[in-house]
């Protein structure tokens, strides 16, 4: 591999380890730098010192804008363009309940894209290829292996000392992963 | 110090480990073996009989499409339908397997939610019978009056005359809540799908392999801060999915109940139909999910605790089912209303053997209907009790299939037997199906067949990275003894 460092990646034997090591990288103060693993570890965002995740939020926004959409979907017609008297029954505000159900339904359908939405927005996914997968052994992290990368743009990241500190935490198999040039 | 054992969990008693929960993952599996187990089946050559039973449902969803066709250009006069039952097998088709639908976003959602955590190994499959039962439903009500150029008539558009269509009738309310349904649950599925295909892609030997898969698998790395909003994504969606699933069977219930029909104007409809939604789909999960694991020797996963939870699951539906069988009887009763009482007396329950002398009526047209519902779906899962029944395998498949016939003939019995005599006995009718009604629903059996025969092929049947997450090595607060050891060695340096 050539080109400049992307990160220092080590290998760890288990969830535990990692766990245990994303613990003592987090105090020591590193900022960009990330856990791989299999399946999502339960509490690593704890060990790894990161906030909730904020796409609640913006779902929450998604779905207002569902349920705003479906009254004016099914009110403009019904009160406003052509009321349609159907069995009599009058077509006013006093009807609303008769309007719920797609009301309910527009703001779960567009609170599930939304969410969608949020989760590759945030993720900056979809995308073809990333520095790290240059490492043909970081392929393992979907099978059974659990990686922690210190990244170069880390403002404490230091070739020499940051893969000493990654051994010292109990990393094996340290690799400098490169981006292509 | 490197010799000390792990301080127990909180809570932990010497002498009570017996009582421990029985694994999910039988025989200490390693992840890798999860790995090899689930994409083995993927990658390795597909078995023989799998073309066969490919090429055979394709052929009988090829049966389905040309008597759309057929259908289409000739009218809805091929079906058996008449004057006074309208709504026939096309509605009792679409309703069973909507209803089929059910069970796939309970286990994702709601068992979810709930932290069951057994669903993991079989939320997967069920997710993909629940996209494929919704495709074979979606197709009745777009065929249904036979005249497919106004199938846009059922979008919220207006039509030529500018007339919009009625947004208090409940066949809107279908349409959104059945499309909503549609695509949440595909977005459900797929979002649980891409760590999995990620591992698929980075095990790909060939190079269009590696493309497809990487395509779908979006970029996935594993890292914890893309874990995180795709917890957290996770946990949004099943939080949706629960009142959705909810929401759809009880609108399709609204079809009918909000009409004036002696039979279906019951304001027990909604529970009734969600309860009997879960029932059927979980008769129809374990149908399918019983051979795949004989076929395929899952039985580490899909475990016998797994088989018997599902069972009880389908003994609890299942009475509830039966409780509203009994209430709507009771409450035909109690009325007082004439009309009611003739609809489920002398339409449904008089038999010519028992209840029919019993109450010196002339036995109902469709009682073996009826009956047949009876015993498929409220006395076949009361075996269900025995813990005996519930481990035997085959037993429990034999069940299931009762039930798969038993939710059928109730959507039957709800739609027909309402129909067949109208408030005037000069409009009474019997419905016969013809053959083109009957082989219609035979076909959706095969789309839906094709369809999950290629899910197991090409996509992970097993939610591999969910599985992981359950076994005991994934648990970060609870390492085996060698990686404490080599912990404790470590801080023991530093």
């Amino acid at each position: 591999m050539k080109g400049r460092v992307h990160a220092i990646v080590a290998e760890f034997p288990s969830a535990y380890a990692l766990y245990r090591a994303a613990e003592q990288v987090r105090d020591k103060g590193f900022r960009r730098w990330d856990c791989y693993s299999p399946f999502p570890i339960h509490h690593m965002d704890d060990a790894m010192g990161l906030k909730k995740s904020p796409i609640g939020y913006v779902v929450f926004l998604g779905g207002l804008l569902g349920a705003v959409s479906a009254v004016a979907l099914q009110g403009i017609p019904s009160w406003l363009l052509y009321p349609l008297i159907v069995h009599g029954k009058p077509t006013n505000l006093f009807t609303l309940p008769a309007f719920f159900p797609i009301i309910f339904e527009l703001t779960v359908l567009f609170s599930a894209i939304t969410t969608i939405g949020c989760l590759l927005v945030f993720n900056q996914l979809p995308r073809w290829n990333h520095p790290i997968f240059n490492w043909d052994g970081f392929r393992r992290v979907t099978d059974d292996a659990f990686f922690l990368a210190i990244e170069a743009t880390d403002p404490q990241f230091s070739e020499t000392r940051t893969a000493t500190l990654l051994s010292e935490i109990g990393g094996t198999n340290l690799t400098v992963v490169r981006e292509e040039d | 110090m490197s010799n000390e054992p792990t301080p127990p969990p909180a809570g932990f008693r010497p002498g009570e480990l017996s009582l421990a929960r029985e694994a999910l993952v039988l025989n200490n599996r390693s992840f890798s073996w999860v790995t090899e187990k689930v994409c083995g089946i993927v990658e390795g050559p597909a078995p023989k009989w799998w073309y066969v039973a490919t090429a055979a449902s394709a052929l009988l969803a090829l049966v389905c499409f040309t008597l759309i066709g057929y259908l289409i250009s000739t009218g809805v006069g091929v079906w058996g339908l008449n004057s006074p039952v309208g709504w026939a097998w096309d509605i009792t088709n679409f309703v069973f397997w909507i209803g089929i639908g059910h069970a796939g976003t309970l286990i994702s959602a709601i068992l979810f939610l709930t932290r069951q955590r057994w669903r993991t190994s079989i939320n997967r499959a069920a997710e993909a019978m629940t996209i494929f039962a919704v495709i074979c439903a979606g197709i009745f009500p777009g065929i249904h009056v036979g005249r497919i150029w106004m199938v846009w008539f059922l979008a919220p558009v207006p039509n030529s005359n500018a007339i919009w269509p009625n947004f208090r009738s409940p066949l809107l309310w279908d349409i959104f809540a059945v499309s909503t349904y549609f695509t949440v649950s595909l977005l459900f599925w797929y979002t649980g799908m891409v760590p999995d295909l990620a591992t698929l892609r980075d095990r790909a030997t060939n190079l269009w392999k590696k493309r497809i898969y990487g395509f779908f698998a979006l970029g996935w790395r594993g890292a914890n801060r893309q874990w995180r909003h795709y917890e957290m994504a996770y946990l949004i969606l099943a939080a949706l999915s629960t009142p959705l699933v909810l929401s759809v069977h009880s609108i399709v219930s609204f079809d009918f109940a909000t009409s004036v029909i002696p039979g279906w104007h019951t304001t027990i409809f909604p529970p009734y139909f969600v309860a009997g939604a879960i029932f059927g789909g979980f008769a129809m999960v374990l149908t399918l999910m019983i051979p795949a694991r004989a076929i395929f020797k899952m039985h580490d996963l899909i475990t016998p605790r797994h088989i018997d939870v599902m069972c009880k699951i389908l003994l609890l539906t299942g009475t509830i089912v039966g409780y509203a069988y009994l209430m709507e009887l009771f409450v035909a009763f109690y009325s007082g209303n004439e009309f009611e009482r003739w609809a489920f007396l002398r339409n449904r329950v008089a038999d010519p053997f028992i209840f029919g002398p019993m109450f010196g009526v002339e036995p109902a047209p469709y009682w073996w209907a009826y009956w047949a519902m009876m015993l498929c779906n409220v006395i076949s899962p009361q075996f269900f009790w025995s813990r005996k029944m519930r481990n035997r395998v085959i037993g429990v498949w034999i069940i299931c299939m009762f039930i798969n016939c038993g939710m059928w003939f109730e959507r039957f019995v709800i739609i027909v037997t309402s129909l067949h005599r109208d408030f005037l006995p000069s409009s009474w009718g019997m419905f016969h199906p013809t053959w083109v009604d009957m082989w219609t629903f035979i076909g959706t059996f095969g789309l839906f067949m094709f369809l999950f025969l290629l899910f197991i092929k090409f996509l992970p049947m097993i939610a591999m990275a969910e599985i992981k997450g359950v076994m005991p090595q994934g648990d970060p607060h609870h390492p085996s003894a060698d990686e404490a050891e080599a912990v404790h060695l470590q801080e023991y340096r530093g």
